[in-house]
């Protein structure tokens, strides 16, 4: 299963494409795209100071989309045989009910930018090479504190090829690595017992190792700390309260509160508590937020995305006022925009939806001690485990791993897990100071929606809400 | 619903399995086709050089189809299989997949799987289990209806429009929709393993929803949804009183406002409380107990629940949305008592956990084609009371939760605080809607504070749960 140096996605040609959305047309669809994927993936899980398992997979597939308005015709194959790619084509195709013959197609392919080279997959280096990361991991955690009782280590690596081509004339193929390693604790003393994780990931090859944030030692001792750390942990106050987000993790706020909310999808639905409010003032006048998906080597970025536009730096919220959407096919055909690049899908059993890449916060002028000591008694989060949002009402939760209590500007007792709850306008209106320190978080991001998962990137500088309730169970 | 998750754990490897019959030529999935696959790469791993193997072959169809506004949004039919294989070579295990079933490829597959395995170390307990463990036969559980094929794209169509309409229609407060949506899938599995046992199965499953919209104050929205699923197309609910029951839950939300932080009962939906009952049975997991990370590791035989609560799980269930004739070890499936009068009876275990933990395995291990085995529920089933649910609210101020957000459970601690919604219940009426509160307490107090369950269990899903009464709280609001 080593990597062929020709994925079947070589063998799509122009004219194999034509025919294919020629046949997906022939029913009087007024739109069709193709979207090949070849994915090829490795992980090694270790725990008890030992390789546990090693596992190895490659998908392969089509995915056909047929356009009849707003309404999507849809059908995915794993054989590429011309038969039944031939097949995928006319049931997607079933959409539309006027047939008409389809005249010749043509294709043209496009090169695109590269925006995270990398110089050899992690794929193509022996398995041993790998172990030695996890082994470092483990040894981090486990020297951390003699009360680390289990360690467990995880490396996930793949190579996904895309090939996009539509009846507009597009064809593009892009590859995306992605290279993910976590490490998660179990601290002991006797009494209580409290688990800590530390993980990152990136469009990287095993170079990823050599980022001193992804260092294997990094997230081995992290975890352990985290771990140690909840040992003596308290229990969170219940109610609303001043609450200080550190820079980094905390972009969870941004993408929960409003980057869902400013898909384009919801908005052309009305079914967003932002339809209906560009130009409006939905945050205080300190906030920009940008959803932008060509960083680097960032979990969110794309060079391409999965309808064949290319990435940009898109500014949702300028300023406090809302300035934008994310947009895919459909939805910039009805807003009358051009398609932001935010078209993406889990893999070619998915439709596309307009999602996010690297959604953030951009940096404040406030100095992060200066934040932290406005705050007569609050919360101060550190690190997160995930988020949730009701796109319809805005109600967003995210849940705490690592916080403090802030007393008298100084952080004092560290608390147990713990939620915050909001509503996104809200919750952004009430931000009252922002940091200079912005981040991208280097961390393992996967935002759900509609049943499908895809990779992102969040970030923030540190910020003040100035009233939010956090969810304890100790009443002040 | 949406969410961000920080996931320091490997994504399982997805070979998933979902897909179309009626329009397409791609065949029906077959059991007994699977199962030949799945023998024959059986014996291409033996031969290949592999002491054990175990080869799960799914194969499936889907059809999804939504409505909005009285329109088609989408249609998407497809099929799918994958093949998943665990081999096990000087006591190294490597699990491995592919969506490719050319012969050739097949072949080479089982070759380099065997190859892989050399990078793991070994572990006497990775072993296949024994062969004296396997199941003898597959018991029938009723899980395939034909008429589920039956069932076309402008069959689903109408459904999803009548039930859309039904929802707009039931009060001018229903102002936009979220759509409504029918699907199904069929699907055949199939698992052989060198230890002894090979068997297939096949199974078919049906739903639909509605997810009405009303405008509230401030530009908020709110969206309720209801659905109905079943393994069988005749039992499931008209569109209609889907539809009407989904906009009912809906124009009830509307005004929702947030409450004052208290200590008070808590009522929860069987919607609600089918997660609480989901992360419990979570925490009764073999895997999770060896690795130390459930507070209820030392806590068999111990009150862990209130004395009138009864937990089980139960694969056998005729027509369950979860059953499986064996598990996914070969094993054959049993009923199991987690919880009896509040005493925590057993942990589920597969393999490995039972041999870490020194017991047998409850044939309660799961798996996905792209992972390996691991412990998994079938359907889990907290028994209902005999009190009326309606009753339940009939406390002098109290708090009922229809929705939950978020992912505040601590396994290792039990610490639990969610984001909710619902409504507060005064002199045993429920007085108004409320949302963007939490709910927090500890599993151990939680589920030991049980005072009373409901007589309505909701047997929808694969954890069938009746209302559920905690007697204290803590409610973060204002």
């Amino acid at each position: 299963m080593s990597i062929p140096t020709q994925s079947p996605l070589q063998s799509i040609d122009a004219e194999l494409a034509s025919r294919l959305l020629a046949a997906a047309l022939e029913k009087g669809g007024e739109y069709a795209d193709l979207f090949f994927e070849y994915r090829s993936g490795a992980d090694f899980s270790f725990e008890e100071g030992r390789v546990r398992t090693v596992g190895r997979g490659i998908t392969t597939g089509l995915g056909v989309r047929v356009l009849r308005g707003d309404a999507t015709g849809y059908a995915y194959t794993e054989e590429l045989s011309t038969e039944r790619m031939l097949d995928a084509a006319r049931t997607a195709g079933q959409i539309a009910s006027s047939p008409r013959a389809v005249g010749p197609l043509s294709v043209t392919p496009r090169v695109l930018q590269s925006l995270y080279a990398i110089d050899r997959s992690s794929l193509e280096h022996p398995g041993e090479e790998k172990i030695a990361f996890l082994r470092r991991a483990d040894q981090a955690a486990r020297a951390y504190d003699a009360r680390i009782v289990r360690v467990e280590v995880s490396l996930s690596e793949e190579w996904k090829e895309i090939l996009i081509v539509s009846s507009d004339g597009r064809m593009v193929r892009d590859l995306q690595p992605m290279i993910r390693f976590g490490v998660s604790a179990v601290a002991e003393d006797g009494k209580d017992r409290q688990g800590g994780r530390s993980g990152g990931a990136g469009r990287y090859g095993l170079e990823f190792f050599l980022l001193p944030e992804q260092a294997p030692e990094h997230h081995g001792s992290e975890a352990a700390r985290l771990a140690i750390g909840m040992l003596k942990a308290e229990e969170a106050p219940a109610g609303m309260m001043p609450v200080v987000l550190g820079p980094g993790e905390s972009g969870i706020l941004l993408h929960e509160a409003v980057g869902h909310g400013l898909e384009a999808d919801f908005n052309r639905k009305k079914t967003s508590n932002y339809s209906d409010r560009l130009g409006g003032l939905v945050a205080s006048e300190l906030c920009t937020v940008v959803d932008d998906g060509t960083m680097g080597n960032a979990r969110g970025t794309i060079n391409v995305d999965d309808e064949g536009n290319a990435p940009q730096r898109n500014v949702l919220i300028e300023n406090g006022k809302l300035v934008g959407y994310m947009q895919d096919h459909i939805s910039s055909r009805h807003f009358g925009q051009t398609p932001s690049g935010n078209g993406r899908r889990q893999s070619f059993r998915h439709e596309p939806l307009p999602r996010m890449t690297n959604t953030f916060l951009a940096a404040g002028q406030d100095a992060p001690e200066d934040i932290i000591r406005s705050v007569q008694r609050g919360v101060y989060a550190k690190h997160f485990s995930g988020g949730q949002v009701n796109i319809s009402n805005g109600d967003f939760v995210f849940s705490l791993t690592e916080s403090y209590l802030i007393e008298d500007g100084k952080l004092t007792a560290p608390l147990k897990g713990v939620n915050l709850i909001g509503n996104g306008p809200e919750t952004l209106r009430q931000v009252s100071m922002l940091g200079h320190d912005f981040r991208l978080s280097g961390g393992t991001w996967t935002c759900g929606k509609d049943g499908q998962s895809v990779p992102v990137g969040i970030g923030t500088p540190t910020v003040k809400i100035a009233q939010m309730t956090v969810g304890g169970t100790r009443k002040s | 619903m949406n969410e961000i998750m920080n996931e320091p754990l490997p994504e399982r490897m997805s070979a998933g399995a979902s897909g179309s019959a009626a329009r397409s030529s791609r065949p029906v999935p077959d059991p007994a086709a699977c199962r030949r696959i799945a023998e024959q790469m059986l014996s291409s791993a033996l031969k290949a050089g592999a002491d054990g193997v175990e080869v799960l072959v799914r194969d499936a169809s889907e059809l999804e189809v939504k409505v909005r506004l009285g329109e088609a949004e989408l249609v998407k039919e497809a099929g799918s299989r994958a093949l998943g294989l665990r081999v096990i070579k000087d006591h190294r295990a490597a699990v491995t997949y592919t969506s490719d079933f050319s012969p050739s490829a097949l072949a080479a597959f089982a070759r380099e799987s065997v190859e892989l395995a050399r990078l793991a170390e070994p572990d006497p307990l990775a072993d296949l289990p024994a062969a004296v463990d396997m199941a003898r036969e597959v018991p029938e559980l009723d899980l395939w209806d034909d008429s589920v094929l039956g069932v076309g794209v402008p069959q689903a169509i109408d459904w999803a429009v009548r039930g859309e309409a039904a929802a707009r229609g039931f009060d001018p407060r229903v102002t936009n929709s979220d759509g409504a949506g029918f699907g199904r899938v069929v699907a055949a599995t199939a698992f052989a393993t060198s230890a002894g046992f090979s068997g297939a199965y096949r199974g078919t499953s049906v739903s639909f929803y509605v997810e009405p919209i009303c405008d509230d104050a401030d530009g908020k929205k709110r969206n309720g949804v209801y659905w109905t699923a079943n393994r069988f197309v005749a039992a499931l609910m008209d569109p209609e009183a889907v539809g009407l029951e989904a906009a009912r839950r809906t124009v009830a939300k509307v005004g929702a406002r947030k409450i004052a932080t208290c200590e008070v009962p808590v009522i929860f939906s069987p919607e609600a409380a089918r997660g609480l009952v989901g992360q419990f049975v979570g925490v009764m997991s073999g895997g999770a107990v060896w690795r130390r990370s459930t507070y209820l590791a030392s806590r068999e035989n111990t009150e862990v629940a209130a004395p009138f609560i009864e937990i089980v799980d139960d694969p056998l269930l005729p027509r369950g949305p979860a059953s499986r004739p064996f598990d996914a070890e070969g094993m054959a499936t049993k009923t199991l008592v987690l919880v009896d009068r509040g005493v925590l009876k057993t942990f589920l275990c597969d393999t490995y956990a039972a041999r870490k933990l020194g017991r047998r395995s409850t044939a309660s291990a799961g798996r996905a084609v792209g992972g390996g085995p691991h412990v998994t529920t079938s359907n889990v089933i907290l028994r209902p009371g005999k009190t009326p649910a309606a009753s339940l609210e009939k406390v002098e101020r109290g708090l009922y939760v229809t929705d939950l957000m978020g992912f505040g459970f601590n396994a290792v601690t039990g610490d639990y605080s969610q984001g909710a919604a619902g409504f507060w219940i005064e002199n045993g009426e429920r007085i108004h809607p409320v949302s963007e509160i939490t709910v927090s307490s500890n599993f151990d107090d939680l589920w030991r504070g049980v005072d009373a369950l409901g007589d309505d269990l909701d047997t929808r899903s694969s954890v069938q749960v009746p209302t559920v009464r905690v007697g204290k709280m803590t409610v973060a609001g204002l």
